[in-house]
């Protein structure tokens, strides 16, 4: 590891991996700093890749020249494209990733590339001289220097977990969050709070699968990336399941629902219009009978699955009942369970349309 | 609008009082360096009285009214100084604030404002100018009904109807695999586009009778040499004659050749060359004739009664024919010599232009012919200029090709498209959605000081 780098990237998720990527396959000398470095590309919430929004970034990340569709093309569990009965601009392409294999065939890639070095640390600090971006100092007092930082910091800036009323100072899955908002603040920086969440896990096992609807891939033979065609057998790939709550569900959540960290008001964040928590789709929508959830599986190599659509933050207690008075749930185990994320952000109106900030700093989000 | 701007609101001239305006951060500060007492603290709304001094010299004995933002005309801090209302003393007080740190606003710049930071939409303000213009009662209802923001709720309500088609779609695009929404088909969608369609088609037919209250009606009076055009002018315009050369100050001019039928103009085109055939012998000439009517939207052809038809009146016929239109049988006080079988056709009035009853009885008839009956009791929600027109145009053949599309069977994400754009369009209308170069074209028309 070197002092001076041409670009250094903080955060290792799935922009900093693109970030560390394009900057040194251009043959920039290219630092990616993560806080655990097992855990690069990780993927803490929904194994999907691809969908109607989401697969037109992929594409384009891939026309471009970026890692996303490739490697998810080597590590999906089930490809489907979604729209087929509508014109050719709207179908989408959605690949259930394995959770394993693609953090693990990232890392290959990253490992691989020239220029680029990685380094586990936490960033506390960026620091500028005359109004331009000079390093950053990691929280062991180093200080590492560059011309470029690009921040991909995702949801751990000043990150807290809520369950209920319980507030823990903790990224996703259980990682360290990041102490940089001070730095950034101080830089004068507008930071906005947001908020998100995810579903539980449940085990495979304890689900009744009679009870659900299979959801299989596509026959057909899809990938995301335009290098190669891909060539798969599609009954290896793995199905996913559909359920619905039910009236009993909506009662346990209408009776509970002070107890959440959002409408219990323990929550500053705002919540994204496109991810709403169970409790918000009950609320909002409360005269809908049911609503439609997705037993997706996380990875061959082990037994969760990942209950999509079901993102809340009521305490733990309740989430057992909840999940309980579902058809197909009535036994289920939570392997993990489901917790919402608040976290500092920096607000967008301070980017060019480049990401570049607007101010005199050459710092890059 | 970091910038504080200042402009002349009254009319140059000579009159008792003139309003000079500011809108900007800094309209108090720069009046207060100027003017004879602080006004930093003064309570929004209020008016002073005080002195506009250079110095320690006194330019003008005036009153000052402070409007705080937001709740002024441009939403920013807005000062006015009524000061005295000679040109003199206007444009000394206007270049002392110049001097202070205001800038001369450009044509419109006050309402470009008033836009710009959402106070009112882009029909609100052009009906500021429209009002402003306005010479008939009509004309003004009209405008007033739009600066009341009449048609911008009536597009409104049309591109709240267009937005549920639209998301209703969109939804079923971006969420594929929720079978709990209801999908959305091309023969669910098709009702709801043809009550768009006839709403738009409503709108658009009233348009005629916006245009034609804001506009007036160009007309023209075509006939030969000496069958009396000259005559019916007088007599159609004598009734406003009486009224307008009462008020002193109003040249001629501006009246001549304008006729008031229940408030609608009509603006009679080249009064001058009507006065001068009339006792030249010399052929009026098809061609001039033809020119005339292609540019009138209303033809008053005259032929003499008392003589046959000629070759040259029969042209006159067939042009005028080809646009609203009416013929009038001149001189029955005389023996009727012409061809009335040829002529019936066109159900002339047969009439003279020595009795007062026949004016009436033609302006009846124009009543009838632009349905003017109808506009005394409307709610005036009416398009009213060729911008507002050609987008709702737009906007509705938008809405056919989605019809057409529908009924070819193209898949619903590419009907939606049209919908999409035609609520864009509409949209246009009340600047929702606008064009940097639309927006200085359309204000640059004002005069400076609004």
């Amino acid at each position: 590891m070197q002092e001076n780098y041409e670009v250094i990237v903080v955060g290792g998720g799935h922009a900093g991996c693109e970030a560390s990527l394009a900057s040194a396959r251009m043959g920039a000398k290219t630092l990616l700093i993560t806080g655990n470095i097992q855990n690069i590309a990780d993927m803490p919430c929904n194994p999907s890749i691809g969908g109607p929004a989401k697969g037109i970034i992929v594409r384009e990340i891939d026309a471009l020249g970026g890692q996303m569709g490739k490697t998810s093309d080597r590590s999906f569990l089930q490809m489907k494209m979604l729209n087929t009965k509508k014109g050719r601009a709207v179908q989408a392409l959605r690949a259930q990733a394995d959770k394993v294999a693609y953090p693990e065939e990232m890392r290959r890639v990253i490992k691989s590339t020239k220029n680029l070095s990685l380094l586990e640390g936490m960033v506390e600090k960026l620091f500028t001289k005359d109004g331009k971006i000079q390093g950053i100092q990691l929280r062991d007092g180093s200080n590492i220097f560059s011309q470029t930082v690009i921040l991909t910091t995702g949801t751990y800036l000043k990150a807290m977990v809520l369950v209920g009323s319980e507030k823990t100072s903790s990224g996703p899955h259980g990682e360290e969050p990041s102490n940089l908002s001070e730095s950034l603040k101080e830089l004068g920086f507008q930071l906005l709070r947001l908020k998100t969440g995810t579903p539980p896990r449940l085990e495979r096992n304890s689900i009744d699968f009679s009870k659900t609807k299979e959801e299989p891939g596509d026959d057909k033979n899809y990938s995301f990336s335009f290098d190669q065609k891909l060539k798969y057998d599609p009954k290896n790939q793995l199905p996913c399941y559909l359920v619905y709550t039910n009236d009993l569900t909506h009662q346990i959540i209408k009776d509970h629902l002070n107890e959440s960290s959002m409408y219990g008001g323990f929550v500053e964040g705002i919540g994204p219009r496109y991810c709403p928590s169970i409790e918000d789709k009950v609320v909002r929508f409360s005269d809908k009978p049911r609503h439609q959830l997705f037993l997706e599986p996380e990875s061959k190599e082990y037994d969760d699955i990942y209950l999509q659509g079901f993102s809340t933050s009521m305490p733990h207690k309740v989430q057992e009942e909840m999940i309980h008075s579902i058809e197909g749930l009535e036994h289920a185990v939570i392997k993990k369970y489901a917790y919402a994320i608040e976290y500092d952000a920096i607000d967008p109106l301070q980017l060019k349309p480049s990401l570049e900030t607007r101010t005199r700093f050459d710092c890059w989000n | 609008m970091s910038d504080t701007i200042v402009a002349i609101s009254t009319a140059l001239g000579v009159g008792a009082i003139s309003l000079i305006r500011l809108s900007g951060p800094e309209a108090i500060l720069i009046v207060n360096k100027v003017f004879s007492k602080d006004l930093t603290d003064v309570s929004s709304h209020t008016i002073h009285y005080g002195h506009i001094k250079k110095k320690e010299e006194i330019i003008d004995e005036v009153l000052v009214t402070v409007m705080r933002s937001p709740k002024t005309f441009t939403t920013e801090d807005v000062v006015e100084i009524n000061c005295h209302g000679g040109i003199q003393v206007t444009e000394d007080v206007l270049k002392l604030l110049l001097q202070n740190g205001a800038r001369l606003a450009e044509p419109g710049e006050f309402t470009k404002r008033a836009f710009l930071n959402g106070r009112i939409d882009l029909v609100e303000a052009e009906s500021v100018m429209d009002l402003i213009e306005s010479k008939t009662k009509q004309s003004r209802k009209l405008a007033i009904s739009q600066l009341n923001g009449n048609l911008s709720r009536s597009i409104e309500r049309l591109r709240q109807k267009l937005l549920d088609v639209i998301s209703a779609i969109e939804v079923n695009i971006d969420y594929p695999e929720y079978e709990d929404i209801e999908e959305m088909t091309n023969e669910k969608v098709l009702p709801h586009l043809k009550n768009i369609q006839s709403d738009l088609e409503t709108i658009l037919k009233k348009s005629e009778s916006g245009r034609v209250i804001k506009e007036g009606i160009k007309t023209v009076i075509v006939g030969r040499p000496n069958v009396g055009k000259s005559s019916l002018l007088n007599q159609l315009l004598e009734e406003d004659k009486a009224i307008v050369t009462d008020i002193e100050g109003t040249t001629r001019d501006v009246v001549e050749g304008t006729i008031l039928v229940d408030g609608i103009l009509l603006q009679v085109l080249d009064t001058a060359g009507i006065r001068e055939t009339e006792d030249k012998i010399e052929q009026l000439g098809v061609q001039k004739s033809l020119k005339l009517i292609e540019e009138a939207s209303f033809v008053l052809v005259v032929l003499n009664g008392s003589e046959a038809l000629t070759k040259e009146d029969e042209e006159l016929l067939h042009l005028a024919a080809t646009k609203p239109s009416l013929v009038l049988i001149n001189k029955n006080d005389l023996p009727i010599k012409i061809d009335t079988t040829m002529v019936d056709q066109y159900h002339p009035i047969y009439m003279n232009t020595k009795e007062e009853k026949y004016i009436d009885q033609i302006k009846s008839a124009i009543r009838e012919l632009f349905q003017l009956d109808g506009i005394e009791n409307d709610d005036f929600t009416y398009l009213s200029n060729a911008r507002q027109i050609g987008l709702a145009t737009e906007a509705q053949s938008l809405v056919n090709e989605a019809i057409v599309s529908i009924e070819k069977e193209v898949p619903i994400d590419l009907v939606e498209s049209d919908v999409k754009r035609a609520w864009e369009t509409l949209g246009e209308i009340t600047g929702k959605t606008y064009q940097e170069e639309l927006l200085d074209h359309l204000f640059s028309h004002f005069c400076v000081g609004k």
